[in-house]
This record gives C-alpha cells, sequence and structure tokens, in this order.
C-alpha cells in the first residue's frame, strides 16, 4: 500500500502548470485535497510520474460573489465551504452537501474541483453541480473557457476536460428568493458512497414546485437530470397523487445501473422513495 | 532513487526541516523519521481513521497527505496533545469506560474526539458518533467511546463556569 515513485512540483502560477503538462503529457497528475489520488496510488491504480500541487495556485482558491453570480475556486476545500456564510446563503444545496461527504478528517483535505475533476457518478458534488446549473472556468495553454455541467458530465469519471486543461473555478447562479436546495441520499454507513441520492433546487410557494431540478447520483454513470418526474410535478399544488405520477415517470428517465450492493430494481425503488422525500422537504422549505 | 525535498513544518509546536521522499505518507514521515509512533498506520488508504492527525488545526488522515504537501504546514499528533495534558481528561474518561480494548483505532479516536469537544463543547450523541464514523473500532462496538466522549464534554462544562467557553 504504498505509492510507485512520482516526481513532484509545487507551482504558483498557471503557466507552470500548463508548460508542465507540455513536458510531461498523461504522465502528470493534478493532485488538490489527495482523497481520492492518493488511495488510488497506494493501490496502484494510478501511477503518475508527475504529481503538480496546485494548493499554492491563488487562481484557485476562494468564494466570492459577483452579481448573481457565485465563484468558487476549484481548490476551495470542502470544510471551506461548508463554514462558508456566502455559500450557504447564496447555494443552500452545497451547503446542506457538504456533511454528507465521507467523513470530517477527509472533508478539511479534499476539494470541490477535485471532486468534479473525478466525475464519480456516485459522489455528491457532480449532482450538486448539475441541479445548481454550474459552469465549469476551465484554462489552458490557449485560454480560458466555460462549460455547463450538463456537459462537463460525460461519463464514468470522464469529464469534458481535455489533456492539458486545468479546472480553475465553478461558476453558480445565486439562489434567487424562495430558491431552496435538499439533498437526501441513502447510505449503509455515514459517509459511505450513496446507493443512491438525490440533489435538488426547486421554489416552493402555495403548494407548488417552480422550476424543480431532480438530479440524481449513484444510478448510472454520470449525475442524471430527471426531467419527466419534474413534468410530473408542474401543474398545480403537488397531491400525494403527483408524487406518485412523478415516482413512475422516473422509469421515463433513467434504467438505475446495478452495483456490489444493489440491484437496478431495488436503486429504482430507492430513487421513488428518495424523490417523494426531497419534494415533501421543498415543499416545507426545509 | 526516490527524489526527495526539503520540507519546513511545525511539528506538536517543534518548527523542523526534513528532506522527505516525494512519496512518503505523512504517516510514515511521522512514525518512521520522527519516531512518532501514535500515529497508527492500519488501512493505508483513508478508510480506518487510525491515522488521524491534526493539519493546521484540522483532523486529517496522514495517509492520505503526502509529507511533502505538508511543508509550512502545523501537524499535531497525539504525542503533542497528550503531552500538553489539554486531553488528560479524555485520555482517563477513555480508560474509565472502557473505550478501548487493543487501543489500534484509540489514538485516531482521541485526535478526532479532542476536535469535536473543542468545537463543539456539547455535542450530543449523534453528533459524536457523526464525527467518529470516520474511525473504524473493531472491538468496543462504540458505545463505550461515545460514552467516554460525552461524560468528558459534561465534565468539562461542569467544572468551567458559564460563558468560559
Amino acid at each position: 500500500m504504498k505509492a510507485s515513485a512520482f516526481d513532484y512540483a509545487r507551482v504558483e502560477s498557471l503557466e507552470e502548470v500548463f508548460a508542465l503538462f507540455a513536458e510531461y503529457g498523461d504522465e502528470a497528475r493534478i493532485i488538490a485535497g489527495g482523497q481520492t489520488l492518493v488511495p488510488a496510488m497506494a493501490m496502484r491504480v494510478a501511477a503518475p510520474a508527475l504529481l503538480i500541487d496546485i494548493s499554492r495556485l491563488e487562481a484557485l482558491q476562494g468564494i466570492a460573489r459577483n452579481g448573481d453570480r457565485l465563484r468558487i475556486g476549484a481548490f476551495t476545500r470542502y470544510v471551506e465551504l461548508q463554514h462558508s456564510p456566502l455559500v450557504a446563503e447564496a447555494a443552500p444545496l452545497l451547503h446542506r452537501a457538504i456533511p454528507l461527504i465521507a467523513h470530517e478528517a477527509i472533508r478539511s483535505r479534499g476539494t470541490f474541483g477535485g471532486s468534479l475533476a473525478n466525475a464519480d457518478p456516485a459522489s455528491e458534488m457532480p449532482a450538486c453541480a448539475l441541479a445548481l446549473e454550474a459552469v465549469m472556468v476551465i484554462a489552458n495553454a490557449e485560454g480560458e473557457r466555460r462549460v455547463a455541467a450538463a456537459d462537463f458530465f460525460q461519463g464514468l469519471y470522464q469529464t469534458a476536460l481535455e489533456p492539458g486543461d486545468v479546472l480553475v473555478a465553478v461558476e453558480i447562479p445565486v439562489a434567487q428568493d424562495g430558491m431552496q436546495g435538499v439533498i437526501e441520499e441513502l447510505v449503509r454507513r455515514q459517509g459511505d458512497y450513496a446507493m443512491v441520492g438525490l440533489a435538488a433546487t426547486g421554489k416552493a410557494a402555495n403548494g407548488m414546485l417552480s422550476g424543480p431540478r431532480f438530479v440524481f447520483f449513484g444510478v448510472g454513470d454520470r449525475p442524471v437530470l430527471a426531467t419527466k418526474a419534474a413534468e410530473a410535478l408542474a401543474d398545480g399544488p403537488i397531491s400525494p397523487e403527483h408524487i406518485a405520477e412523478a415516482q413512475a415517470a422516473l422509469a421515463q428517465d433513467f434504467t438505475p445501473l446495478g452495483d456490489i450492493h444493489c440491484s437496478p430494481a431495488t436503486k429504482a425503488h430507492l430513487a421513488r422513495v428518495l424523490l417523494g422525500r426531497v419534494v415533501s422537504r421543498l415543499l416545507e422549505h426545509r | 532513487m526516490d527524489p526527495t525535498f526539503p520540507i519546513t513544518l511545525t511539528v506538536n509546536g517543534t518548527e523542523m526541516v526534513r528532506e522527505v521522499p516525494v512519496r512518503q505518507t505523512l504517516a510514515d514521515f511521522l512514525r518512521q523519521t520522527l519516531g512518532l509512533t501514535a500515529t497508527h498506520v492500519g488501512c493505508e488508504h483513508g478508510v480506518c481513521g487510525a491515522c488521524t492527525v491534526r493539519i493546521d488545526g484540522r483532523i486529517a488522515r496522514a495517509c492520505l497527505t503526502f509529507a511533502i504537501q505538508c511543508d509550512g504546514a502545523a501537524i499535531e499528533t497525539l504525542e503533542g496533545m497528550a503531552e500538553s495534558g489539554k486531553i488528560a481528561d479524555l485520555q482517563q474518561a477513555f480508560h474509565r469506560r472502557n473505550a478501548l480494548q487493543c487501543g489500534f483505532c484509540t489514538s485516531g479516536m482521541l485526535v478526532t474526539a479532542a476536535q469535536l469537544l473543542e468545537e463543539n463543547p456539547r455535542p450530543s450523541r449523534e453528533e459524536i458518533r457523526e464525527i467518529i464514523s470516520g474511525n473504524y473500532c473493531r472491538c468496543t462496538g462504540y458505545h463505550a467511546i461515545v460514552d467516554a466522549v460525552e461524560e468528558t464534554a459534561e465534565a468539562r462544562a461542569k467544572s468551567e463556569p458559564e460563558g468560559a467557553r
């Protein structure tokens, strides 16, 4: 359980990262919090020739509000997100999601951008990013570009990040009046990856939900936006019948992939359970 | 030969400069280079919590951080905490409550519980369970550990005048 040998560079500018990528190609890996990469290296699933430590890259730090956008630096650690009043106010979903990630001793090191770039389909951050319609700010030697979360997550651990790219920051539309965020997941033990999880946003008023976005995780090769379920809740005050229709509509949104813990049928059932809980919580503003 | 780099860090209040192989974890650095063996190495992939230390004040897995990443950091291990006397009551509560049997998880448990009690002086049993969910114990069934942490919180609350914390 020891990593194989590698070289190490702690960079202080994005230009240094681009130069190292140009020299090492895909033999170089960025290390952020290292809470996924280091175990992969210990098990020798990953054996990069060079680790590029971005922990001192100013461009990747900080949480700031610019008008109707919240900008979160990719290197922001979970613990910083959790204690940020700005995040709690502007992105309540994110604030509520952090305690579900692993354990306190992991959250002290792991980073927001690291989780997004890793794109584990069972983890919370990619689902939150999709629910919040986040935009990824990506830089490479040629310049900067923005990629919507819907286009960013492309498959199992696959993202729109190309060789030589660095995820710099994430921009999230600030939650407007009454926009709520709720997350629920079913886990075997506290801190485990979710068997099925659901991150949702929406505005509740007079028993109705406007603009809900339901994003399931742990059900496929990437976070899944359940549009049919949302449509089933569109008309009128939400009744138990509406919720049942939305739960049934999930079958049109996705067929879960099974894993070692759960069959596809079990996951489909758990997804329906979570949808019912989350709709209730959104309606109750909590 | 592994490449090595010099790092400057503070361990239990003592600043030092050491040359570290880049692939050496903080846990191995503490144990092998500094002889601080209270930090235990269990799973070596971030699951068991036996290697929990504090990096810049926050609990972290010493097996999931390379020593080289700790350049400029302040590390606190169980040795530092125990020698300072600041968790003597917690250690005694673990003893009194039989909150350990083999003792392998105990240093990680103590380091974790110490942070909890600093930040949340009167945690509920649920909150205690939540924070130690990242630390495996294969002996006690956890109840005695929760008891010991809870008892320490209660005793500290009684011994300090209102508003002192």
